[in-house]
């Protein structure tokens, strides 16, 4: 996690630094708050990571508090891991599924609706719920199959 | 026929901007003995070039680009002689190890090659040289940007305004104003040898002024007003063009910039130069306008059938705002 | 020989990490599945969607090009009778716009990133396959949307690909194509972040033991790169549509400037919208869009030149943080596409565009140094991958004159611009894209495409590509706008044209050769075997096409070319170049012999830890 948390708040600092210098050359505001949104959006995930790093590491918080568990670091972290040491159930991967494909058209009529008129809205709209619904039971029955 | 300013300060500045590309990426060989001493003879040469053009001076051709006949473009274009010999040069030496590489080292036999991945030196010094040169490079650039963003005080200036499809030049303090729209383009006359400042404009969507023998073009935006600087120094007709696309007849968008003498701009100024009310301007505006507003659905109807409507590619009277 | 484990008694559909021998039936599920066109509907395998998705983009391609063939023939003649303006200006509009929204970048992150991305880091699918799916559906509406715009009364968008205001407001432009063309960006745009969140997700969580980031592939690297790019330009071409089709039809005044111009003096600032807000915007996702369409492609070369010259990549941490430079920097240039606005800060923008060159110089130099003294073998692959390199070093060089405002003031909007941004454009979406095709076909399919049409292909493209663009520089710098249906006669530009025309039809016909080796590998198939081409990474460890959930057993990784160690345990990287001569393999290269075979040791020793990038 080290390495990503890294390559996020990098992002973040990098681009709070261009914020910063584009900001006091220019004052303008669209490009100024772009920057700040990139800025963002590199610091708030790259600070979630660091801070499971730490917390891998028997860090509580940050740099402060202590957990019991040391969970040390991922095998996909450690160049010395074999495959064995990642063996295990790695996440749950859906078989099949038909909802992101009436979700997906569901989106497609709804945004046509804007151009061809409401009418078709209703006909996205009920398919985009019944797709929610359906992906939603489908994804607490644990899948299909 | 190209009016090269000998002493003008901007030619040592822009001529010596090849002197340190030519120099520079001679670093990212990752080099074999006989590859080195053909390259430092093939640098060599590209110096002596290099330098030969430079000793050249105002002799260099422009490359292709049109040949500017206002000051500002004179800067520019040196600029880009600048930059066309850094690129060519950059360009033949990458060009020249690819080639390199591909010919000499397509498979001879099944020994495995030296494994390499590394190379420090050579990684640090092909990061290093192109961070000069770009450094370079941007020196000149700062320095010709402010001289063709120059704004003098102006003795003369000139409103330009764009619309679907065509272009209004008002000359503010004498009076004048010349509209014209599409297949009818309209002439902006111009004084030699002087500076003449420009208010650029548009009625409805982003036009672009762009004059090729200016070696300069701008936008003329709606809510924006655009001021730049030309100073003409060679008399006659040249082409302008929308560059902007802006709708249906954006192709159309055409105008001539005529540079004349001093006496010859203040006789078309006279003859032109109408004391009378604003409406004739007006009506002829007005008639542009209708002709250019809801633009681009319209149909395709040859462009003559709506030009044909437009008073134009006359010199109407002033307005005296 | 390999790592073997055995596989834990793993429920549902739960993706087991690999084990089980050869065992490719692990995951039996996948065989009472529904079949036909309800299999292909309900999937969320990676490889499938990817395919859909690169099927899907190289259809598009071909009609683009078919546009594109239209916008020559109109221009053989000066003031050409082949279409109307209205169709001019269409057929630019859409040709630009499904060539980048809809070819270049799906085709790279949606296509191929989305099948090699996975395989490549040893996971057995995306991290929300589902999302991955929804992705693809999206994207599918979206093309749809957008191509629909030709069969309204209006005819299709034709406001240009950047469609910049108020050009794009109802005012000027009122049709349904238009707003089609916003709806379709607004489905394609939730696509492309879907993708990239994927991505980002995939890379960081998927990876397989031992896997460390240092350890990724290159291409991996770029795409995951790629997907921060996404992240951060996508949104902001989101909203930038959404205010412009509130403009268009709530009647805001975000963009819009009608009523309010300026002849008669100031405007009003508060009744008037911001023409030049929709180009900041616009270019915010604009610049960093040319990068998202570039970034992926230097990732497929950067595979392929090492499989073909035999030696790692020259300079494997270099082209990583050269990749983090260009993205972070592309971010922050977005205005050099607005010099002539007479708006913007020409200083900072020129200079952080310039410094563009120097990471992408760096990319280059790796380049030629992975082939420098290699043993180039030149199938398919790497001659696209070589015709990639010439084409953009020439659109590299003249986009460094283009970053330099004084110069940029009288090459922009003119044929030039189109010759760079072609050379550019074309060089990594069809050299790399298709040498992507060529390369990793095998690993998708099975069997090998036909190498001798490979090589027509790639000496008619190359050759149509100089010959169509070369004369456009020249007709750029003589004053030839671009977007122009027709052209004064007297100037002179009737050849130059002609020849650009010559030369767009040796390309269509280069992409005749593409369709007949489809047809001859699908007729007449060679079975490709696992690892055809000798290749390094993982993905070629597995079997051609990979099964469900793409591995039964994997490598030890101990570098970011397990496969090359796993096959070549006598040709281990050598981690540190230099003028030291023809040098042992040192002790630096640990190799990743997963059964302990010399040198090195083997798991956990010592030497096998040496020379490994920290993580
Ligand atoms: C098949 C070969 C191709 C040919 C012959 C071709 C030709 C052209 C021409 C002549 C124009 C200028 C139209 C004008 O300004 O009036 C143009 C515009 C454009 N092309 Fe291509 N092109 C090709 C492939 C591509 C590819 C592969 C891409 C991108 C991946 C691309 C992206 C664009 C874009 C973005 C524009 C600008 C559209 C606009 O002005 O709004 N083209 N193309
Ligand atoms: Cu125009
Ligand atoms: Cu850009």
């Amino acid at each position: 996690m080290k390495i990503e948390s890294t390559f996020l708040i990098g992002v973040g600092i990098f681009f709070g630094c261009v914020a910063a210098i584009y900001w006091f050359l220019s004052y303008e505001d669209a490009g100024g708050m772009m920057l700040v949104g990139t800025c963002l959006l590199g610091l708030v995930p790259g600070s979630y990571y660091f801070f499971w790093h730490r917390r891998f590491r028997g860090h509580k918080y940050f740099f402060w508090g202590k957990t019991e568990r040391v969970v040390g670091t991922r095998p996909e972290d450690r160049p010395d891991a074999t495959i064995a040491d990642g063996a295990g159930v790695i996440s749950s991967f859906p078989g099949g599924s038909v909802w992101p494909f009436i979700l997906g058209m569901g989106a497609f009529v709804l945004l046509l609706s804007f151009v061809f008129g409401v009418w078709l809205a209703m006909v996205g709209g009920s398919v985009i719920l019944t797709a929610l619904v359906g992906v939603t039971a489908e994804s607490r029955r644990g899948g299909t199959h | 026929m190209d009016p090269s300013p000998t002493g003008n300060p901007s030619a040592t500045r822009t001529d010596a901007a090849p002197g340190g590309p030519a120099a520079a990426p001679d670093a990212p060989e990752p080099g074999a003995a006989p590859a080195r001493s053909r390259r430092s003879r093939w640098l060599g040469t590209a110096v002596l070039v290099a330098g030969g053009l430079l000793l050249a001076g105002c002799q260099l051709p422009t490359f292709g680009e049109t040949k500017p006949v206002t000051t500002q473009g004179q800067d520019a274009i040196k600029l880009w002689q600048g930059f066309f010999i850094a690129g060519a040069i950059v360009f033949l030496i990458v060009f020249g190890l690819i080639t390199w590489a591909v010919l000499r080292y397509r498979r001879r036999s099944d020994a495995m090659p030296r494994q390499t991945q590394y190379h420090t030196i050579l990684e640090i010094i092909y990061t290093t040289v192109p961070v000069v040169i770009v450094l370079v490079l941007f020196g000149f650039t700062f320095v010709t940007e402010n001289e063709v963003n120059a704004l003098p005080t102006p003795k003369m200036s000139v409103t330009v305004t764009g619309f679907q499809w065509g272009w209004r030049f008002h000359y503010t303090t004498k009076n004048v104003t010349v509209i014209g729209v599409e297949l009818q383009d309209p002439e902006m006359v111009l004084p030699v040898n002087e500076p003449t400042r420009i208010y650029l404009e548009s009625h409805d969507v982003i036009h672009g002024f762009y004059v090729p023998a200016f070696d300069f073009s701008r936008y003329a935006q709606p809510g924006i007003i655009n001021k730049f600087t030309i100073t003409p120094h060679t008399t006659g007709t040249y082409r302008g063009q929308c560059t902007q696309y802006c709708g249906l007849y954006h192709s159309l968008m055409r105008f001539r910039v005529k540079v004349v003498s001093d006496a010859a701009f203040a006789a078309w100024v006279s003859t032109h130069h109408s004391s009378g009310p604003a409406t004739s301007i007006s009506t002829a505006e007005k008639q542009a306008l209708t002709n250019s507003t809801p633009g681009a659905h319209t149909p395709n109807v040859p462009p003559s059938t709506v030009t044909s409507t437009a008073t134009t590619n006359q010199t109407a009277g002033s307005t005296g705002l | 020989m390999t790592d073997v484990i055995a596989p834990p008694a793993g429920g549902g559909g739960g993706a087991l990490i690999p084990g089980a021998g050869t065992d490719h039936l692990a995951h039996p599920h996948e065989e009472h599945g529904p079949s036909g066109l309800m299999k292909w509907i309900t999937t969320t395998d990676h490889k499938v969607i990817g395919l859909s998705y690169m099927i899907t983009a190289v259809a598009l391609f071909y009609i683009a090009g078919l546009l594109a063939l239209g916008i020559r023939v109109q221009l053989t003649t000066p003031a050409g009778t082949f279409i109307s303006f209205q169709q001019y200006n269409q057929l630019f509009t859409m040709h630009g716009s499904i060539m980048l929204y809809l070819f270049a970048g799906p085709f790279a992150f949606g296509g191929l990133a989305n099948y090699v991305v996975p395989l490549q880091i040893g996971a057995p699918d995306m991290a929300f396959p589902r999302l991955n799916a929804l992705s693809y559906w999206l994207f599918l509406g979206g093309s749809t949307t957008m191509l629909l715009g030709f069969a309204t009364s209006g005819g299709a968008a034709d406001f240009g690909w950047v469609a910049y205001a108020p050009l794009s407001t109802s005012t000027y432009t009122p049709g349904t194509g238009e707003d089609l063309w916003i709806m379709a960006l607004v489905l394609t745009g939730f696509s492309a972040i879907f993708t990239g969140v994927n991505l980002v997700a995939t890379i960081f969580y998927l990876r397989a033991p031992g896997m460390t980031m240092f350890r990724m592939p290159i291409f991996t690297w770029n795409m995951l790169v790629t997907g921060i790019l996404i992240l951060i330009a996508f949104p902001v071409l989101t909203a930038a549509l959404v205010m412009l089709f509130a403009d268009r039809h709530f009647g805001t005044m975000i963009y819009a400037v009608t009523g309010c111009h300026t002849v008669t003096g100031a405007p009003d600032a508060h009744a008037c919208g911001s023409a030049v807000l929709w180009q900041n915007l616009f270019w915010f996702f604009g610049h960093p869009e040319v990068y998202i369409l570039a970034l992926p492609y230097f990732g497929i070369v950067t595979e392929i030149f090492p499989v073909f010259s035999r030696k790692p990549v020259f300079g494997y941490k270099g082209m990583v943080f050269a990749t983090m430079s260009i993205a972070a920097l592309s971010t922050g240039v977005w205005a050099h596409h607005m010099f002539t606005t007479g708006t913007v800060l020409l200083p900072f923008f020129s200079l952080m565009s310039l410094l563009i060159a120097v990471p992408t110089g760096i990319k280059f130099f790796n380049w030629i140094g992975t082939m420098w003294r290699g043993q180039l073998v030149y199938k398919t692959p790497m001659l696209m991958s070589i015709g990639f390199l010439f084409a953009f070093l020439m659109g590299g060089v003249t986009g460094v004159m283009l970053a330099s405002p004084p110069i940029d003031f009288f090459v922009h909007t003119t044929y030039f611009v189109v010759a760079h941004f072609h050379q550019v454009l074309f060089g990594s979406a069809v050299f790399g894209g298709f040498a992507g095709l060529y390369y990793w076909y095998p690993k998708m399919f099975g069997r090998m495409l036909n190498d001798t049409l490979g090589k027509w292909h790639f000496w008619l493209l190359f050759i149509g590509f100089w010959v169509t663009f070369m004369p456009q520089y020249i007709l750029g710098l003589h004053g030839m706008p671009r977007r122009v249906a027709s052209y004064p006669a007297h100037l002179g530009w009737q050849s130059l044209n002609i020849a650009s025309t010559i030369g767009a039809f040796m390309i269509a016909t280069s992409f005749l050769f593409l369709l007949a080796n489809f047809w001859v590998s699908w007729r007449y198939p060679v079975p490709a075997g696992d690892n055809p081409w000798d290749a390094h990474t993982l993905e070629w460890f597995t079997t051609s096409p990979p099964p469900h959930h793409n591995y039964t057993h994997l490598p030890t990784i101990r570098s970011e070319r397990p496969t090359w160690d796993y096959n070549h345990p006598e040709a281990p990287t050598i981690r540190h170049g230099g003028p030291s001569g023809p040098g042992h393999p040192n002790g630096h290269g640990p190799i990743g012999s997963g059964n302990g075979g010399p040198p090195g040791g083997g798991d956990g020793s010592a030497g096998a830890r040496q020379g490994v990038p920290a993580s």
